[in-house]
């Protein structure tokens, strides 16, 4: 029984996130956690586009936030988004991590640590490597991950930097990601 | 148990899902431990920013389990020294999120010019880079002579840079902006003086600031102050911990005394929430009530 998503994008992630999210049937409960490399400028344009176009409610995650069923949270520019237990999110302005703030690794991390093999993490398009560590603590904390086949991608050096750390379970087109979360969270 | 090799990633670690049961009961232990040894008490701390530092220590000191670095920590006070530093905050720059320091210029500014006498409490000041921060718009507003600044946190070393005002000359093009996006009156640069890649701030800007030793955990209030100044602390606290400084910071506060949050953080849904009202919702900058509701 799959308790959350979580996602990690940089470059190109904007139209990659919002495919997927678009892509997912509104009837898809599982709470969305999602780091992506984006500015202060941007974000809040992005969020109410996604709100409109997703059946989800999409919002920044804030300090210690309840994880809520239907939603999908980013975090908020200059700031790390960590799980801090089964059942809410926290901030931090800590150190950045691979030159980030925030940090999919960091992310995926503090979820592998609380969700174990209940999680379900997507690395997709970027140009650095960011996140590459975090696949593979999911996949030894027993969660399902999932890359995006570098070759769909914007980015190619997130993906690839995941595929030569680790062996992701699924490489995966962009096209079918939404697909293969569907799958992977059918026994729910 | 596996000994002595060293990691070069979190993966290498020696927890994973089948032991992260051990994981959590050494975390306690270990938390307990030092609340006895050395009377600072993590236990309401974020318990993910805490795992996160520990591991990471565990990783570049080449131990295996959070029981060896228990040991440690109980027997090699240098260790427990440095251990002690990872789990304080110090990331910090000066005038973070400019907008925040542009409200506070805007609209907390002119009330405290109207005093006669200014008392400020920067809660966990850690290096100090705010605090410079604070004192620079005090001194363009003309009020830093009649301002009392008290500096505090936990971490002594900290409080050390803060005291000397040294900073590294690489962040001053960052800080530079920040101060300019914040509304500064002149060049960052007529604050301090550069000298082999570092800088010094002027000592005038310290000349009312008592930096000193306090613990928001432990410690309780010390002074009746116009306002209290504490930024991204609270998020590394639960949710416990973080009600009961908000309480400690409304002790602290004279009537009509302000208090400034981290721009995440927020006095919403805690204790306190109802003695205080909004100056601005964006820069979490709020106001304590005449008449306390408690």
């Amino acid at each position: 029984m799959i308790k959350a998503v979580v996602i990690g994008a940089s470059y190109g992630g904007l139209e990659a996130i919002g495919k997927i999210l678009i892509q997912l049937p509104p009837k898809f409960d599982i709470p969305i956690i999602i780091v992506l490399h984006i500015g202060h400028n941007t974000i809040n344009s992005y969020l109410t586009s996604l709100n409109n176009k997703s059946g989800f409610t999409v919002k920044e995650a804030e300090e210690k936030e309840i994880i809520e069923e239907k939603t999908v949270y980013f975090a908020p520019p200059n700031y790390h988004l960590q799980v801090e237990d089964e059942f809410s999110l926290s901030l931090s302005t800590d150190e950045k991590v691979n030159f980030s703030r925030p940090a999919i690794d960091v992310l995926f991390e503090t979820a592998a640590w609380t969700f174990k093999n209940k999680l379900i993490g997507v690395l997709l398009t970027g140009s650095n490597s960011d996140g590459a560590e975090g696949i593979k603590i999911i996949k030894k904390y027993g969660g399902k991950t999932i890359v995006q086949n570098p070759k769909t991608a914007l980015g190619k050096t997130m993906p690839d930097s995941a595929i030569k750390l680790s062996v992701p379970g699924f490489i995966v087109d962009l096209e079918d990601i939404a697909e293969k979360i569907l799958e992977l969270t059918m026994e729910n | 148990m596996p000994s002595g090799t060293k990691h070069k990633n979190y993966d290498d670690s020696f927890y994973d899902q089948g032991n992260s049961d051990i994981l959590e009961i050494e975390l306690n232990l270990l938390l307990q431990a030092i609340n006895l040894k050395y009377g600072y008490d993590f236990r309401n701390y974020s318990i993910t920013h805490l795992k996160r530092r520990i591991l990471h220590r565990l990783k570049i000191s080449g131990l295996n389990t959070i029981s060896e670095l228990q040991n440690k920590v109980l027997w090699d006070k240098n260790f427990y020294g440095i251990f002690l530093q990872d789990l304080s905050i110090n990331v910090t720059e000066m005038f973070r999120d400019p907008e925040f320091y542009l409200m506070f210029r805007t609209k907390v500014i002119p009330i405290l010019s109207t005093y006669p006498h200014i008392k400020i409490w920067q809660a966990g000041c850690s290096t100090g880079e705010e605090v410079y921060s604070l004192a620079i718009i005090l001194q363009e507003e003309n009020l830093l002579n009649r301002t009392q600044i008290y500096a505090t946190d936990f971490n002594k070393s900290v409080l050390e840079i803060a005291k000397h005002g040294i900073y590294n000359k690489k962040e001053m093009e960052l800080y530079s902006r920040n101060y300019h996006d914040s509304g500064g009156k002149r060049n960052l640069a007529d604050y301090y003086t550069s000298k082999y890649g570092s800088v010094l701030f002027d000592k005038s800007l310290a000349k009312n600031v008592v930096f000193a030793d306090h613990n928001l955990v432990t410690d309780g209030v010390f002074a009746e102050v116009n306002l209290v100044f504490c930024r991204n602390v609270l998020i590394y606290f639960d949710k416990i911990l973080q009600n009961k400084v908000l309480g400690l910071f409304s002790k602290s506060l004279a009537k009509r005394g302000f208090l400034c949050l981290g721009t995440k953080e927020s006095l919403g849904f805690s204790d306190h929430e109802n003695n205080f009202s909004v100056i601005d919702k964006e820069n979490k900058i709020y106001k304590k009530l005449q008449v306390q509701n408690d």
